[in-house]
């Protein structure tokens, strides 16, 4: 194969080297042969979505047909500035997850299994990505289910340390799976009276439908199945005890890149699929998505301030960040996509981080970290901490952090939307979220110990300080980040 | 009446769908909801198929007599991909409940959830994981 032809294939490549490497991660015998291996899946995949985002720079956008059959009979892989955004974060991060995996995952899972486990782990990635690529509605469902059934594996693999992880992961495969049935539901009444599953031929179909009743039916099922794969309020209750008893970096990974595709799924549905329907998109906008996010903010922010155990404690925290991405959604402008699109990148570096930090305090203790195990770790473990206390910062938004870019941005299209009263919630979820964060930083720092020092491993600490330093990074210089979302949100308001 | 009376497949669709979600949210017990995820991915499977057929319709194969009434192959297809998926949820969530037999010795969801509530009571007191290796 040619330079150009690889070039020519790379919609296909960022998919498919994750997918096809991780069934021979499945057979190597050495824990570090298959790690290896996933560095290479996850990395191949991070060059891809580089050269992808360079492609479609200046908002060019092209479609890859797949087995060379045309859209809209085959089924075709979409870049344009808004997949190839999405999937150059996702991307990052899993390739840092990946990166940090190597040390994480063998002191939580049996060395035997560490092939398998890195086979579900490239199977989560490949498949998120496939999901962000698509451009067919039923090939969806099926990167949908790809990606899920790999998180329940990598989640049940928690068992080892704690039996609740199995619980965890069963939760997840029945609610996960019951959501995506209903996504497929919704895409057979599109296709009953449309006769296509093509995302972009759908978009010109779905207004010139007689049976309006219909159209809205299939709207509801499959908005219904992806608000639950996506973990909005009020079907996000798999999602607290998934991250918090799956391996740390199985938490890293999901809570960075996890959510994220499926949020970008539904701006591609509401705002690309149904953009010829503006009244219907623009219904659930207002009236679903914006109560359900601000109801998911505040209820993740109070669960998180009354929460002991940490890993738990991010997820709740989770709930309600995936709110800001979804209220940025609900705003159905240009400045709300791009508010939440700029919160899927910040939300992936300030989360991503912060499940990083909290698996090297797990490594180090050997054991669940609460807040009673966390007691003097900020002394002993200073370098892990002090970018823990970073990232944690960003989450609350501090000037100079990633985060207060996100929130700069969402404060700027509710004004926009003239949405005072939305804009007062917002800003006093922020400060609740001090309340959370302050807990856990009063434990690190306050008090005293009388244990020596822990060893930090190199290993562990540096991926989790590239993200770090990108959080400090994009507060600093948010340029890049932002004119991506911005980008991609004009492109897909497009239709607005 | 005449309309639920010709739709009867739909009718039939909907009871295994409702029945299917309904035994996934009320059953107790980890096995029985997962064959109600079974009934209501199969109702699914049915709606796709309906949709697709026409009445004295027959398979999509070309013939050299005259115009061809056939029904709509491409359902079937995704739906051959739906059943596939549906089987490794199914084999996937049949895996964990083995898993969850092993580790908590029952499969009753109250039982379950008795435990591990127990268990975060026990490991948070004593912030270690000395617990069993399930």
């Amino acid at each position: 194969m040619t330079l150009a032809q690889i070039i020519a294939n790379l919609p296909a490549l960022v998919v498919a080297i994750p997918l096809l490497l991780a069934p021979v991660a499945a057979l190597l015998p050495f824990a570090g042969l298959t790690w290896a291996l996933a560095v290479v899946g996850t990395g191949g995949a991070l060059f891809c979505a580089v050269m992808l985002m360079g492609a479609t720079a200046g908002g060019k956008s092209f479609s890859y047909a797949l087995g060379s059959w045309p859209p809209p009979w085959g089924i075709e892989f979409v870049v344009d500035p808004v997949s190839a955004f999405t999937v150059l974060v996702m991307a990052a991060l899993a390739f840092i997850a990946t990166l940090f995996a190597r040390t994480a995952l063998l002191a939580e899972i049996a060395e035997a299994d560490t092939g398998k486990a890195y086979s579900a782990w490239l199977l989560a990635c490949g498949g998120l990505s496939g999901l962000v690529m698509t451009g067919d509605a039923f090939n969806l469902f099926v990167f949908l289910e790809i990606s899920a059934l790999s998180s329940v594996i990598l989640i049940a693999l928690g068992a080892g340390k704690d039996r609740r992880a199995l619980i965890a992961g069963y939760n997840y495969l029945v609610i996960g799976a019951v959501g995506a049935t209903f996504y497929v539901i919704g895409v057979g009444f599109i296709y009953a009276v449309t006769g296509s599953l093509n995302m972009a031929d759908l978009a010109e179909r779905i207004p010139q439908v007689p049976q309006t009743t219909v159209v809205m039916v299939g709207f509801g099922f499959m908005m219904a199945g992806l608000l639950v794969k996506a973990a909005i309020f009020p079907v996000h209750v798999w999602l607290p005890a998934a991250y918090a008893f799956a391996p740390s970096a199985v938490s890293a990974l999901l809570a960075a890149i996890a959510t994220k595709a499926s949020l970008y799924v539904i701006a591609r549905v509401m705002f690309g699929m149904f953009a010829g329907v503006p009244d219907l998109a623009g219904f659930a906008a207002e009236f679903i998505l914006v109560p359900l996010a601000l109801a998911g903010i505040f209820l993740g922010t109070i669960l998180a301030i009354y929460e002991n155990d940490i890993k738990k404690l991010l997820a709740f925290s989770s709930v309600a960040q995936i709110g800001y991405i979804a209220l940025g959604f609900g705003l159905a402008s240009t400045a709300g996509l791009a508010a939440g699109f700029i919160h899927i990148g910040n939300h992936a570096l300030i989360k991503g981080g912060l499940f990083l930090a909290v698996g090297c305090y797990a490594v180090a203790l050997g054991s669940r970290v609460n807040l009673g195990s966390m007691a003097g770790l900020g002394r002993r473990m200073p370098i892990t901490t002090t970018a823990f206390l970073v990232c944690g910062l960003s989450l609350i938004g501090l000037p100079l952090t990633a985060g207060f870019i996100s929130k700069l941005y969402l404060v700027r299209a509710l004004l926009e939307a003239d949405m005072i009263a939305v804009l007062l919630l917002v800003m006093a979820s922020s400060a609740l979220s001090v309340v959370y964060l302050w807990k856990i930083v009063e434990v690190l720092w306050q008090k005293a110990d009388g244990e020596a020092a822990v060893t930090e491993q190199p290993a562990l600490y540096l991926p989790l300080w590239i993200v770090a330093i990108a959080n400090i990074w994009f507060g600093i210089a948010p340029a890049p980040l932002v004119d991506g979302a911005q980008r991609a949100a004009m492109y897909l308001a497009g239709g607005l | 009446m005449t309309v639920l009376v010709e739709n009867w497949n739909y009718l039939v669709v909907i009871c295994l769908m409702m029945g299917g979600l309904f035994i996934v949210i009320s059953q107790n017990n980890l096995v029985k909801k997962l064959v109600g995820l079974a009934i209501f991915q199969t109702s699914v499977f049915l709606f796709y198929i309906s949709v697709g057929k026409i009445a004295g319709g027959t398979a999509p194969i070309l013939k050299e007599t005259g115009d061809l009434l056939y029904s709509n192959p491409l359902p079937h297809v995704l739906i051959l991909t739906a059943i596939v998926v549906g089987v490794a949820t199914t084999a996937l969530g049949l895996a964990l409940v083995l898993r969850i037999n092993a580790g908590f010795g029952s499969i009753e969801d109250d039982e379950v959830l008795a435990m591990k509530a127990e268990d975060g009571e026990v490991r948070g007191r004593r912030g270690d994981d000395t617990g069993d290796q399930a």
